[in-house]
């Protein structure tokens, strides 16, 4: 059976079915990212003076990742391009730019939830905190029987409120040590990850969502790139107009990356 | 099948007006790598300019700064939504769908600016 308007234009949109449709989804995902924009917003403005964390973030890596992204949508442009003017080759290569930048986007987000995950905040009994990156557990460290000593890199502090913001001079000032902590000295261990506060929580929600979006799209581009180029040889328009649908979806991820990455890490 | 056996590997055939069969986009690769390259460069600096406003002492609130970095990332937006989605260049249908996504964006986001401050009793320690 023969799909109607994969190739042509309908008449009476204008466009192929498939640049609606992928418009359509596009249009109701603008809706998905803006509910968790909406939501952090409610979160932030919500949140007790000072306690809205700033400077939890690695800018550095945050940025690397935005020119990736920036970089992808270009290649991902230019594959396009070179479909429409029969450059197959040239094709193969900006897309297979595509996926490497990718797949490096996705590596340093890796990097960046390891981080996280590895990072603890730790209430003492005496009342301060011990925050800082995990080095070891003694072998025997159990909370529950309050037995071995658990060992950050990091620091101690009085009040919760000189870890919320580690962009003022004081916490960039802070020398970070090895700290050595008995179990029988901990009331509560909890590290960096989505439960940790509504700071984190929104930023695993909304930077997962989109990693997963990433996802799909490499997925979605690596097929493209590899067993699905086979049309390019039986059908070259309509394989010309998957890549642009394809390009469209990996714009939109770059796009929503263009605001997370301020407000998550810049704001 | 047979006649490909005579192409090259992944030759396919020309279309017949690369300009116009089947949608209204110039399409030249020269000219988009050089329309590409000032998108990425003017991308870099605006991506520097929203990290020196988040580093740069505007006084003791935030307001200020998180409203120039939105701005600078919208102008990235458009750039992204413009030239590399063809926004700018887009068939009626496609306007008349985002129409609705921006109203109801804009209503999602009133709503949310409506209720800023308006927390049910109970649900906040300030």
């Amino acid at each position: 059976m023969e799909i109607p308007y994969t190739v042509e234009l309908r008449p009476d949109t204008g466009v192929y079915n498939a640049k609606l449709g992928i418009w359509l989804f596009l249009a109701s995902e603008v809706m998905l990212f803006g509910g968790l924009f909406s939501a952090y917003v409610l979160l932030r403005v919500g949140a007790e003076p000072g306690m809205w964390p700033h400077g939890w973030l690695d800018v550095r890596l945050g940025t690397i990742n935005t020119l990736l992204l920036a970089l992808s949508a270009i290649t991902t442009l230019l594959a396009w391009v070179s479909c429409k003017v029969r450059q197959f080759g040239k094709f193969k290569f900006f897309h297979a730019c595509t996926i490497c930048l990718a797949l490096g986007f996705l590596c340093i987000k890796s990097y960046e939830y390891h981080d996280k995950w590895i990072h603890y905040e730790v209430d003492l009994t005496s009342g301060k905190i011990a925050d800082g990156h995990l080095v070891e557990k003694s072998p025997d460290f159990d909370l529950v029987k309050k037995t071995g000593t658990v060992t950050l890199h990091g620091r101690i502090v009085d009040d919760r409120r000189d870890l919320m913001d580690l962009r003022t001079p004081e916490a960039r000032a802070a020398k970070l040590d090895e700290v050595t902590i008995k179990a029988s000295d901990i009331q509560k261990m909890e590290n960096y990850g989505p439960k940790h506060n509504t700071y984190t929580a929104i930023y695993f929600t909304m930077t997962g969502l989109h990693a997963l979006h990433i996802l799909g799209g490499t997925l979605v581009i690596a097929y493209l790139w590899g067993p699905g180029s086979a049309l390019w040889r039986r059908d070259p328009e309509r394989f010309t107009n998957r890549i642009e649908v394809s390009g469209l979806f990996w714009h939109f991820v770059d796009l929503v990356w263009i605001f997370l990455f301020p407000v998550l890490y810049l704001t | 099948m047979s006649h490909h056996k005579s192409e090259p590997a992944h030759a396919a055939p020309a279309p017949s007006d690369p300009h116009t069969a089947m949608d209204s986009h110039a399409v030249d690769l020269p000219t988009y790598i050089r329309r590409c390259a000032v998108i990425f460069l003017v991308i870099l600096c605006t991506t520097a300019a929203m990290i020196a406003t988040s580093f740069a002492h505007f006084g003791e609130g935030w307001t200020l700064k998180v409203a120039i970095i939105l701005a600078i990332a919208v102008v990235n937006a458009f750039l992204v939504a413009g030239y590399l989605m063809h926004l700018l260049s887009e068939k009626k249908m496609i306007y008349t769908v985002l129409s609705f996504t921006v109203f109801f964006f804009i209503g999602l986001m009133g709503l949310t600016v409506w209720a800023t401050n308006n927390f049910p009793i109970g649900t906040v320690n300030h």
